[in-house]
Order: C-alpha cells, then sequence, then structure tokens
C-alpha cells in the first residue's frame, strides 16, 4: 500500500479524533451558558475570559475527585461500562465526510476517514452497541437505581432505532446508496434532502433525541426519579466518561443530521467557489459550513432539553411504537410512490 | 486428511483468522460454562463481534454489519434486558435430577461420534465457486440479486417473519374479561 | 343551591377538560411556541448580580446583628427590664438582671442592669420587635452586614454579652463625633 495515504489517513483521523474531543469538551460549557441564558442567568464566567477554560476546570475536577468503587462483583464489568460508552461514541465519526476534498501536495486528499460503502449501516451498527456501555456500567454498579436506568436505557434505545432505521429508509429510496459521500455530494446546491423528505427528517431528529439519551427522552438518568440513573455510583474520571460519551455522541448525532438533510458541507454556489477561488478555498469554506450547521444542530439539542420537560416513560414507549413507526412506514410508502409515479401512471393507462 | 497450517510463513489475513477463531471458540465455550447468565450473555456478544470479523475475512462487508445490528445490537441487547430484570441468582438455580443430567451426558456424546464421523467422511467440494467479479460488499448487487433471483425465497421469509410477528401480538395481548 | 355551585371565595372556576384538536395533539405545535418562548429568554436582560464585585444595595429597614448600646459616657443603657423578653415572638432573648454596686457607677446607667444577656441566634428571627420594644433605646439591629457567623457548636449561636454590647472604643468615637458636631 501506498505509505502517503497511511499517512493521510492517520493524519485525517488525528484532526477527526481531536476535533471531536474538543466539539464535546465545549459543548458542555456551551450547555451550561445556553442553559444561563434561556433562563436570565450569565453562566460560568470566571475560569478564564467569558468562562473560555472552564471545561478544563470541570476536567481536572473530575480527574481530581476520590475515585469511589462500589463494593461490586463486578470490578472489570464496572470498568468496562464507561470505556464502551467512550469509544462507541468515537467510532462513528470514521464514516463521516467532512469535506469534499482538498488540492495539497499535488494529491487530492479526500477529507474522509473511510469512505466505505455501508456508512449508514455502520453508523446504526454503532449506535446499536452503544447501549452495552449504559447497560453493563448499570449492571455492574451493583445498585437498584443504576439498573433501573440501564434497563430504561436499554429498552429506549432498542425502541428508538427501529423508528430511526426505518425513517431513513425513505431517504435512502431516493439517494439509492448508503454512502455518506454520495448522499453529501448528492446535495450539491440547495438540494438538501430536508426539503424533500421533512417528515423522515422529523422522525430522524425525535429519534437521535431518544438515542443519545437527551431531554426530553433522558429517562435514562433522570434525576428526580432514579438519582442519576445509570451513572449513579460513577465517580470522579469513570463519570466523566459517561458524560463526555453524551456529549460526544450529540456531536456525531448532529453531524449526521447536517450530513444527510442539511447537504452536509455543500452550501449555495460552492462549485462558483471551486471555479473561482479554487478547490482548497472553497472546501475550506465547506468545512465552515458544515461545522456552522453541527453548532446549530447542538445548539438545538440544548435548547430543547431547557425548555421541555422529560416524558413518562409510557408516553416515551406510545411515541416510539404507536406514532413513529407507523409514521415512517406511512412515509415509505408515498416516497416510493412518488418515486414510481411514472409507472404506476403507465400501469393505471394515462 | 487434516491440513496442519505453516505458522512459519502465515499470512496476515491467516494470523487474524487464528486469532479471531480462537476468541471465537473461547468465547463460546465460556458463554456455556460460566455460571452467571449475564456473564454469559457477555461472552455471546463477544463471540458474535468475532463471528462479525469473520464474515469481514470473507469480503462480506454488509453481512458483517447486519449481524452487528441484528445479533449484537438488537438481540442481545433484549436478552441482557431480561436476564437483568429476572435477577437470576445462584440461590434459586434449579438442581436437574440425575437421570436428566446422564441423558445429556449420552446425548452431547452421541452427537460428537456423529460429527466426527461426518467430519472424517466429508469430502472436499469438488468443482469451483463461480466467480462473477461482481462485488457483493455492494449493496446495489446484493439487492439486485436478492430481488430477482431469489425473489420468492426472501418474500417466503419476510412473510415468516411477519407471522410471527402477529403470532407474538396475538399472545401478549391482554384478553377482555367479560363481567 | 347545590354544593358544586358554592363559591366562598368568588374565584371558583370550572377546570375544562375539553378534547384536544388533532393539531393539539400533534404537540408540535405546543413545543414550537415553547422554543420560541425560550428563544426570546436568550435576548433579554440578564439578572445576575456579580457578587463579589457588584453588591446589591441594601433596603433602608435592612435589620442585621443586635448590639447593647452604650450612651455618651460609655455606660450600658440597659437595664434588665425584660421588655425584649416578653416581645421576641421567638422567645429568643434571655437574661438575668443585677443590682449596680456604687463602685460601678461609670459601667452601668441604671441602678439596675443585666449581669447576663443573651440572644440565641438560632432562634432569632431578626423582626426587631426588641428593639421597638425597648423603652431604655439599649438594644439596636444594626446595618452590620455579618449576620450570624456559621459554626460547628450549637453554644457558639447563644450570643452572650462579650459579643452583644458595643465596644468601649465605639462608644467614644461616638462621643467625640457628637461633640464635633
Amino acid at each position: 500500500m501506498d505509505s502517503t495515504i497511511i499517512i493521510e489517513k492517520s493524519v485525517i483521523i488525528l484532526a477527526v479524533f481531536a476535533i471531536t474531543m474538543v466539539m464535546a469538551m465545549y459543548s458542555t460549557l456551551a450547555e451550561r451558558k445556553i442553559a444561563a441564558w434561556l433562563q436570565d442567568r450569565i453562566g460560568p464566567n470566571r475560569a478564564g475570559k467569558g468562562g473560555i477554560l472552564q471545561p478544563l476546570a470541570d476536567g481536572m475536577k473530575l480527574f481530581a475527585k476520590e475515585e469511589f468503587e462500589p463494593n461490586t462483583p463486578n470490578k472489570f464489568l464496572f470498568y468496562v461500562g464507561p470505556a464502551i460508552a467512550m469509544s462507541t461514541a468515537l467510532m462513528t465519526s470514521a464514516v463521516i465526510p467532512w469535506g469534499d476534498r482538498l488540492h495539497l501536495f499535488g494529491r487530492d486528499i479526500i477529507l474522509q476517514a473511510s469512505d466505505i460503502d455501508n456508512a449508514m449501516l455502520y453508523i446504526f451498527a454503532i449506535l446499536s452497541i452503544g447501549v452495552y456501555g449504559i447497560m453493563i456500567g448499570g449492571w455492574a454498579s451493583n445498585n437498584k437505581f443504576s439498573l433501573m436506568g440501564a434497563v430504561r436505557a436499554g429498552s429506549q434505545m432498542v425502541s428508538y432505532e427501529v423508528a430511526m432505521g426505518l425513517s431513513i429508509i425513505a431517504l435512502l429510496m431516493m439517494t439509492g446508496s448508503l454512502s455518506l459521500r454520495e448522499i453529501s455530494l448528492q446535495q450539491e446546491g440547495l438540494h438538501w434532502n430536508v426539503f424533500y423528505q421533512p417528515l423522515s427528517f422529523l422522525i430522524f431528529l425525535i429519534c437521535s433525541f431518544a438515542e443519545t439519551n437527551r431531554t426530553p427522552f433522558d429517562l435514562a438518568e433522570c434525576e428526580s426519579e432514579l438519582i442519576g440513573g445509570y451513572h449513579t455510583e460513577y465517580s470522579s474520571m469513570k463519570m466523566g466518561f459517561y458524560l463526555f460519551a453524551e456529549y460526544a455522541s450529540m456531536f456525531i448525532s448532529s453531524t449526521i443530521l447536517a450530513v444527510l438533510f442539511f447537504g452536509g458541507y455543500n452550501y449555495p454556489g460552492m462549485s462558483w467557489a471551486v471555479e473561482n477561488w479554487g478547490v482548497n478555498i472553497a472546501n475550506v469554506i465547506g468545512i465552515g459550513v458544515l461545522f456552522a450547521k453541527i453548532c446549530f444542530f447542538i445548539f438545538f439539542y440544548m435548547w430543547v432539553r431547557w425548555t421541555i420537560p422529560r416524558f413518562r416513560y409510557d408516553q416515551l414507549m406510545h411515541l416510539g411504537w404507536r406514532i413513529l413507526i407507523p409514521l415512517s412506514i406511512l412515509n415509505i410508502m408515498i416516497t416510493g410512490i412518488v418515486i414510481l409515479r411514472h409507472e404506476l401512471l403507465a400501469f393505471l393507462g394515462f | 486428511m487434516i491440513h496442519i497450517p505453516d505458522f512459519a510463513h502465515a499470512s496476515t489475513i491467516q494470523i487474524v483468522f487464528c486469532v479471531l477463531a480462537f476468541i471465537t471458540v473461547i468465547t463460546a465455550f465460556l458463554a456455556i460454562f460460566s455460571r452467571n447468565p449475564i456473564h454469559s450473555a457477555l461472552y455471546l456478544v463477544i463471540c458474535f463481534f468475532t463471528i462479525a470479523g469473520h464474515y469481514l475475512l470473507l469480503n462480506a462487508q454488509f453481512l458483517a454489519i447486519v449481524h452487528i445490528i441484528v445479533y449484537s445490537g438488537a438481540i442481545m441487547i433484549l436478552f441482557l434486558f431480561t436476564l437483568m430484570l429476572m435477577n437470576l441468582n445462584k440461590q434459586n438455580e434449579v438442581h436437574k435430577p440425575r437421570i436428566t443430567r446422564l441423558g445429556a451426558i449420552v446425548s452431547f456424546c452421541l452427537i460428537c461420534i456423529v460429527l466426527i464421523l461426518v467430519f472424517i467422511n466429508s469430502k472436499p467440494i469438488e468443482g469451483e465457486y463461480i466467480a462473477t467479479g461482481e462485488d457483493y460488499q455492494s449493496i446495489k448487487v446484493l439487492g439486485h440479486v436478492l430481488l430477482n433471483e431469489y425473489m420468492v425465497p426472501f418474500e417466503f421469509a419476510s412473510i415468516l417473519l411477519l407471522v410471527a410477528m402477529i403470532g407474538v401480538v396475538l399472545l401478549s395481548k391482554k384478553e377482555k374479561t367479560e363481567k | 343551591m347545590s354544593i358544586e355551585t358554592i363559591s366562598l371565595s368568588g374565584r371558583k372556576m370550572q377546570v375544562s377538560n375539553k378534547e384536544m384538536t388533532f393539531f393539539e395533539r400533534l404537540y408540535l405545535v405546543a413545543i414550537v411556541k415553547g422554543l420560541i418562548i425560550t428563544l426570546k429568554h436568550l435576548f433579554s436582560r440578564k439578572v445576575t448580580i456579580q457578587y463579589p464585585e457588584q453588591v446589591r444595595t441594601r433596603s433602608t429597614v435592612y435589620r442585621g446583628q443586635h448590639m447593647l448600646k452604650r450612651d455618651e459616657q460609655g455606660r450600658e443603657n440597659c437595664t434588665a427590664c425584660g421588655l425584649c423578653a416578653l416581645s421576641c415572638p421567638a422567645e429568643a432573648i434571655t437574661m438575668k438582671a443585677a443590682e449596680r454596686k456604687p463602685n460601678e457607677k461609670h459601667l452601668y446607667r441604671e441602678e439596675k442592669y443585666a449581669e447576663i444577656y443573651e440572644i440565641n441566634m438560632l432562634r432569632c428571627i431578626f423582626c426587631g420587635l426588641c428593639e421597638e420594644a425597648c423603652p431604655k433605646d439599649a438594644i439596636y439591629l444594626t446595618t452590620s452586614k455579618v449576620l450570624v457567623p456559621s459554626s460547628y457548636e450549637r453554644e457558639d449561636f447563644i450570643f452572650g454579652k462579650d459579643r452583644l454590647v458595643m465596644p468601649l472604643e465605639m462608644a467614644i468615637k461616638n462621643t467625640q463625633l457628637k461633640n464635633a458636631n
């Protein structure tokens, strides 16, 4: 294999890893800031200018905290839980196209860690194994609240994965490809999928709230009923890992939303920019645009969190199984009819 | 007849296969032997992951990912879910009567003999695989094959699943008690 | 007149349990409304006061730590009449009276004085009724920012005369200020 491609890919992987970490770190600050602003407060502003060093301070605090271990027969699983949660949260970013291509050192560099054909399925696979971190950690804590949180998380994620998968099928029928790069390329200009598949977008958005365990679906860790849910027994950096994993997966699901429905790195006039300003500048703008979309969705997640109260458990299941799944099946049917309208009309004799 | 691999000159793929196969067999045994039901479920999950790795070695990307989604992501989660809720302890482990254990041992030995005989007497496959040069990793090709050549078995499978689903709904539905 | 129609406060209202329309049941409209409300708050003026740098102005009727006053000559005003203890709604004040010795004339203004004067700060509600009841202008609630310092011992919250009586230097200073005016 060409050694330059290895260097190229490792640089991209490292950059993506670093960006995900930094985004997750600053999401914690953004969460606190936005919560404060929505409640007419100022928010953390003591560490650094305007609180810019607050994530570092939080991290230091978590590192310095006492590491408490519950009396559990499953020490190993207790340690494995946060590790799984963190690694699955970070693994998804491998297939996301961060930009089209850069032309550097006389070669085209594709801004994606790996362009696999089944990228969408890969994301679903990683999402589905993400529950293990929560379930194993919650069970190994040897605590009833943790177990309840873990069980809730498991049932919630399994239920909403169905609706999520079905909602995306309608989109995939249109794009005809599971590769995220292909999907991004198809949305060139303003042909964003959200305009063609609004219902699919809505269902996917709701399900991604449920999959990332965010309010209004954060039943797995609702304080008023389960203390901290699955991370009740965790302290120090192990709990930090769980919290960090939540923010990392929030970043990743915002990215997926942006790539699938909001055109990814595309912006109106990108082809014009490529012609007049060159590939590099156009694509750097594209990366900036993608990150602007991602930041909007992260903001949206927080905005919703501080607006809507938590669902009750039966409401959650009702919404998932009785509303979202039939809706997405309906959406699949409508999309099929629209795609095959010429054949249908010909069949009916028009 | 038994082919002994040449470890000194093994290729990367072979080494990966050996490691994966080792983990598969070990975790499968651990899944049977571990006392704690949750531990055996987790060993089974690892086993499924290594099987997905085998699929990847066979260049079947789609199958590997779907295997992870369906088995590790959905079925085993539900398994774990029920096991955690049931909270099985050593106290309420049922002791089987001696005759059952004896029967289990005898049937295991019989199956072993049958399997060994089958493996000894099996012949290598004559002829060659048809290599069309099509990339079966791609879902497009796979979908074409499934919905053109194997349309009927595919639909049969879906009808089977539908029937199973309806049956489950019927079984779990609460019957209205007449007063 | 049936019991359902009686309204003692005159504000009785029938709870409406009307069927929700389809759009109301969709819940999405309500969510969007809520989001708009919170978005408005994002740009509204923040109410935080940055405490150590900014200090909120105190009310003019602020009542802080108690103090037993001395007069211009540095003598204690209190005569242990017990009216403050009587008026105290929280029963926080106790005292024991004693007779003034001839050689203590420079210490106490009246013939009778409080040998022990204690306020239980765990009980005190800082209502200021003791100040109002006092006929001798002896007890005052100051504008001191310190209310009750925290402590691990219950005994530390029972303030005796050592912590309540105005320090002598303060009395002297007050006298000087008064004379200067």
